[in-house]
């Protein structure tokens, strides 16, 4: 791990200089605010856009709130985890930056670990920040959510972005630029999103977890879901592993 | 001499593609090595093989005492690597890149400090220390290249084009780096630019198509393509003396032929050795005036153009 420190505080260093950090920061808590403000006020706005059409709308509940700030956040999370990772290695080794660094007394598992645990720690705070401002408003738009429970429901999306972010980092590291890096991660959401809809299987894959994350916000009973949270761990930390071994001896 | 570097069979292959082919090589410790060799003829690839960033096909190097392919912490600590594609991190300013490598090479605090004063002052980077990396001239980035390179006191340093960018008056100051650090640090420089590596340069290699075409001291390369030709100028105002003395010259049976250009005699001869002697003896015997006498050396682009033939230029060109 000879360099990690270092090599972890300019990741964070770079994120936050080159504006990733900020205007990550910025939507995700955006998207904390929208969610239960969406879910409180959507029936009004569906009634007064369609005002000559009876519709008949039923009254939204903390239970809405949820499953919109779980819908938001999966989709600006995945966005957000390709974006990210794409370029995380690739975009080092096209400009001639990580051969920079790895002529230097580093360890190729430093670089690595630098770069993913920078790419998991923006996604932490960002999933934390938009958690934060969806719980926050969601008590003043509702009523008031277990900390704990939602607290734990926001590390279980967390886990399934990291998946997302752990195959387009894959990608990163055996491609030479970042395109191809996007093309594998959007592949992996695409076969994710598939299998999540499959009887037996769905509850191991990263979007599967949504239920269970649904469940722990609103204190729901949730049971067998040791399982499927070691899988999608496990499945990041082997998608990692494989990246290690891939670039172990790479030719930079 | 000890060897920095040292090369045997080096091969390193691209599928049907040979980069490099059976280089053996040996770079003396504490020398100046220029590396030269026209595009695509394995210089690059050659550097990546030496500093661990790419891995040979067949053969074996050894730099600073050990074996880049085995991919050690410890080789990395001994050398440099400074390469001009390189973007470095445009978002940091240059003193921060170079703290972010000393830190890397395990300096702290007022060490870290002083060094970083140090590599800025001799590449004259002070003044920009405090500037965006991304905002510096291709000039500017080349000498902070330069100087990150310097940051860990390398016993062997691998330069890639090291003034391409340059000025002239920021090549004349980043040669003279380089010729101060003659005999602490062994350079391995390639350059597209002669002149520079004949200037600093103790001993050069030509590699073309992937295979080591000539190593060798700049003086035995002289030697070695030297054509049998002595310069003889006249000083001004000596036109009858010069007729009278290119008949004298053309009288030896060891020269061969005799032109002239201006003040200026080209004396081609059949044995340099016994010519030279001969040419003084006719010349104080014909009482000319002259300005210079000289055996006339190849310069390197000579050498490198007689070397490597897909680099001279087509007939009729201008």
């Amino acid at each position: 791990m000879r360099g990690f420190a270092v090599l972890f505080i300019k990741e964070i260093t770079e994120q936050w200089r080159t504006g990733r950090l900020p205007v990550v920061a910025v939507i995700f808590l955006l998207f904390g605010l929208a969610s239960p403000v969406l879910a409180k006020y959507t029936p009004d706005i569906v009634k007064l856009a369609a005002s000559s059409i009876d519709i008949h709308m039923p009254t939204p509940t903390i239970k809405d709130a949820v499953a919109q700030l779980i819908k938001n956040l999966t989709q600006v999370g995945v966005l957000t985890a390709i974006l990210f990772a794409m370029g995380s290695v690739a975009a080092e080794k096209e400009s001639g930056t990580a051969a920079f660094v790895l002529v230097k007394p580093v360890s190729r598992f430093a670089f690595l670990a630098a770069k993913f645990s920078g790419l998991a720690m923006t996604m932490t705070a960002a999933v934390l920040l938009c958690g934060l401002a969806a719980y926050l408003y969601t008590g003043l738009l509702f009523a008031p959510l277990s900390p704990l429970g939602f607290g734990a429901a926001c590390l279980v999306i967390l886990l399934g972005l990291l998946e997302i972010a752990a195959v387009t980092f894959l990608g990163s590291t055996l491609a030479r630029s970042s395109i191809p890096a996007a093309g594998i991660g959007i592949v992996a959401l695409v076969v994710a999103g598939i299998a999540s809809s499959l009887p037996n299987v769905g509850h191991f894959t990263p979007f599967g977890m949504n239920d269970l994350a649904g469940a722990l916000a609103l204190q729901q009973p949730a049971s067998g879901w040791g399982g499927p949270l070691i899988v999608n761990a496990g499945f990041v930390v082997v998608t990692l592993a494989a990246s290690w071994l891939v670039f172990r001896r790479q030719e930079i | 001499m000890e060897a920095a570097i040292v090369c045997h069979g080096l091969v390193k292959r691209y599928g049907e593609i040979t980069a490099v082919d059976r280089l053996d090589l040996e770079v003396p410790a504490g020398s100046l090595f220029g590396f030269l060799g026209p595009n695509g003829a394995g210089k690059t690839t050659t550097i990546r093989l030496l500093t661990g960033l790419a891995w040979p096909s067949s053969g074996r190097a050894v730099v600073a005492g050990l074996d880049p392919a085995r991919g050690d912490i410890e080789l990395r600590r001994r050398i440099s690597h400074q390469d001009q594609q390189s973007k470095l991190y445009g978002w940091m300013k240059g003193r921060e890149l170079l703290e972010f490598v000393g830190r890397l090479f395990g300096f702290r605090g007022p060490d870290l400090r002083s060094r970083v004063d140090e590599v800025l002052e001799k590449t004259g980077l002070v003044e920009a220390a405090g500037r965006r990396v991304a905002g510096y001239s291709g000039g500017m980035r080349q000498r902070l290249n330069l100087a990150q390179a310097l940051m860990n006191r390398p016993q062997v340093l691998f330069l890639d084009e090291p003034a391409s960018s340059l000025d002239p008056a920021g090549r004349h100051d980043a040669l003279d780096l380089l010729a101060d650090l003659r005999g602490q640090v062994t350079v391995f420089m390639s350059s597209h630019i002669l002149e520079d590596v004949e200037k600093v340069c103790d001993r050069v290699g030509i590699i073309d198509r992937g295979r080591l075409v000539a190593d060798a001291t700049m003086a035995e390369l002289q030697a070695r393509f030297a054509e049998p030709v002595f310069a003889i100028e006249l000083e001004p105002g000596q036109a009858a003396a010069a007729a009278d003395l290119v008949r004298l010259l053309e009288q030896s049976a060891l020269v061969e032929g005799v032109g002239r250009s201006g003040p200026v005699l080209r004396v081609a001869v059949n044995d340099a050795a016994r010519a030279g002697p001969e040419i003084l003896r006719i010349l104080a015997s014909s009482g000319v005036h002259i300005a210079r006498f000289e055996r006339l050396r190849p310069s390197l682009e000579d050498v490198f153009l007689r070397l490597v033939p897909s680099q001279q230029p087509h007939e009729g060109s201008g």
